[in-house]
């Protein structure tokens, strides 16, 4: 017998759970599919999806990628260059590797989806037919939820939550702060892209505060009512290595921004000035998913069907990463996207053949640096339920780092391992 | 005589549902085997070639990989978070990841 990876019975559930297996079953077949599907966003999820159906497909299946970035730039590890532990080059990386693959890589920008037509339509003027599509557009930020400040103003006060540019740019106004200033940062309310994210990157600026400019201090404002991710972790760090640098303050929302006068106002009226301000915003899926309709959940994310990441709205698209509303206990993470990425790839593999996709199965790692070479992970796995119809978490699996502290070197020897591998598998 | 009774009612099982979805049973299977390995690949790597330190699978026999795994997941080898995430797959499907690793890194 071949190993059975699935019961039958699970796979006979999937004729119940929903998935379509679309009519271009029709006009392909096994071993020569064609098909033409575009992805939208080479990020984690985008670049991974379009790398692993060009694999999986033998090139069977045309893959166009629409991105208008020309490099891709990491997010996970973009907190080591505000620590001045790595340059942000470090974390750039070509599509080149993408092209190799047969990947269409187009660096353009979408104006419009039509989804009953099937087609993309780019700023360039260039219309792009598909079979399926696959929208992988990240997030957008609430600033509408921060009075006093718009969009414009992230050039004075970063969010550097999208790494790139806005990274450079606080690490920039960190380097010029002079020794005795104040950081402060604003965390904001779950869910968010990468939750143990804020916490690292307190560490990050409080080691390069440690290290270059000790009288100075970082406030840490979250909205949150305790540190979300890593927890006993994050804090076990900030009393033992970050004492009198960092200062926590759990439940501070900052809702109202003075942009001249450099201040932020909280949810109770507190005024809080600093030298740098660092407001991480509220979050929603891109505004291209709002535009094509597949946001359905508190006007915020789009709802997926697990077994394919089709929307639940919008026939024939698929939705990856941080833009869907995560399943229970999954987290917002580039490591995650880049398995919805490969789970989309298989099922559109698979549904182009005429056949029913396997349920999905998705891991999942996000580490953290504690300081220049220190790190601390958070893992879990997640399965296929068919009675919920749902992604839930392996029960047993998952967990984050021990307290032996002699194990966090080797952890970040693994953490930048991790960070060099999964780009390599996302993008050559 | 048991043993081909077992074999002939797993046979008719593929059958029936077979006739139900329509699937290409062993394509089905093998496409899920090398979807689930992917799991794998964002720290040892697409198809187990791992990048900067991380541990390449590549080379290894299946049987190597699978008991390696069920260490982790059962204590007997120390981890930093392998047996946190060995602990999230089933016997069958650890025996299909191996199995598919090691025949992607032959070349097969």
């Amino acid at each position: 017998m071949t190993t059975q990876v699935f019961s039958r019975r699970d796979m006979l559930k999937l004729a119940t759970a929903g998935v379509a297996v679309g009519a271009l079953g029709a006009c392909a077949s096994v071993g020569g599919a064609k098909g033409k599907v575009v992805v939208i966003g080479g990020g984690w999820g985008g670049a991974t999806a379009a790398k692993y159906l060009r694999m999986w497909s033998e090139g069977a299946i045309e893959v166009t990628l629409v991105e208008p970035n020309r490099s891709f730039v990491s997010c996970p590890m973009s907190n080591l260059v505000l620590g001045g532990n790595r340059t942000i080059e470090q974390l750039t990386t070509s599509y080149d590797g993408l092209r190799k693959r047969g990947v269409n890589v187009v660096h353009d920008t979408v104006t419009a989806i039509d989804a009953d037509k099937k087609q993309v339509r780019l700023a360039s003027g260039t219309t792009l037919p598909y079979d399926r599509l696959v929208v992988s557009p990240g997030i957008e930020f609430m600033y509408e939820g921060v009075k006093g400040m718009t969009a414009a103003d992230a050039e004075t006060i970063p969010h550097a939550w999208k790494a790139g540019p806005q990274t450079v740019l606080l690490r920039r106004q960190l380097e010029a702060m002079p020794d005795g200033g104040t950081v402060v940062l604003s965390v904001p309310l779950a869910p968010y892209r990468c939750p143990p994210g804020p916490y690292e990157r307190t560490c990050q600026i409080a080691y390069h505060l440690k290290t270059r400019k000790p009288k100075s201090k970082l406030l840490v404002l979250d909205a949150n009512p305790q540190v979300t991710s890593k927890g006993p972790l994050f804090t076990r760090v900030w009393k033992e290595d970050y004492a009198g640098i960092v200062e926590y303050q759990p439940n501070m929302a900052v809702n109202e921004v003075d942009v001249r006068g450099r201040t932020f106002v909280s949810n109770l009226g507190d005024r809080i000035k600093g030298d740098v301000l660092n407001l991480i915003p509220q979050q929603r899926a891109g505004n291209l998913a709002r535009d094509a309709g597949l946001v359905t959940a508190n006007d915020r994310w789009c709802e997926v069907n697990w077994m394919s990441l089709e929307s639940i709205k919008v026939p024939g698209v698929h939705v990856l990463g941080d833009a869907t509303l995560s399943a229970p206990g999954m987290p917002k993470s580039g490591h995650m996207a880049n398995q919805h990425g490969k789970a989309a790839a298989a099922a559109i593999v698979e549904l182009m053949n005429g056949r029913m996709p396997s349920p999905p199965m998705m891991a999942n790692t996000c580490y953290s640096f504690v300081d220049d070479k220190s790190a601390v992970h958070v893992a879990s796995v997640h399965h296929w339920d068919a009675g919920k119809k749902t992604m839930v978490t392996v029960a047993g699996s998952g967990g984050v780092s021990g307290q032996d502290r002699s194990q966090w070197s080797i952890e970040g020897q693994f953490a930048w391992g991790w960070a060099q591998t999964v780009w390599s598998d996302m993008l050559t | 005589m048991k043993p081909i009774s077992v074999v002939v009612g797993a046979a008719a099982g593929l059958a029936a549902s077979a006739l139900i979805l329509a699937p290409a049973s062993a394509q089905v299977e093998a496409n899920s085997a090398r979807y689930i390995a992917a799991n794998c690949a964002n720290c040892h790597g697409t198809n187990g070639v791992a990048r900067g330190g991380m541990p390449s699978l590549a080379g290894q026999k299946k049987e190597q990989i699978a008991a390696r795994v069920r260490e982790f997941r059962d204590g007997k080898r120390a981890a930093t978070l392998m047996h946190q995430i060995a602990k999230g797959y089933s016997d069958e499907q650890i025996d299909a990841i191996a199995e598919q690793i090691a025949r992607q890194s032959m070349g097969q």
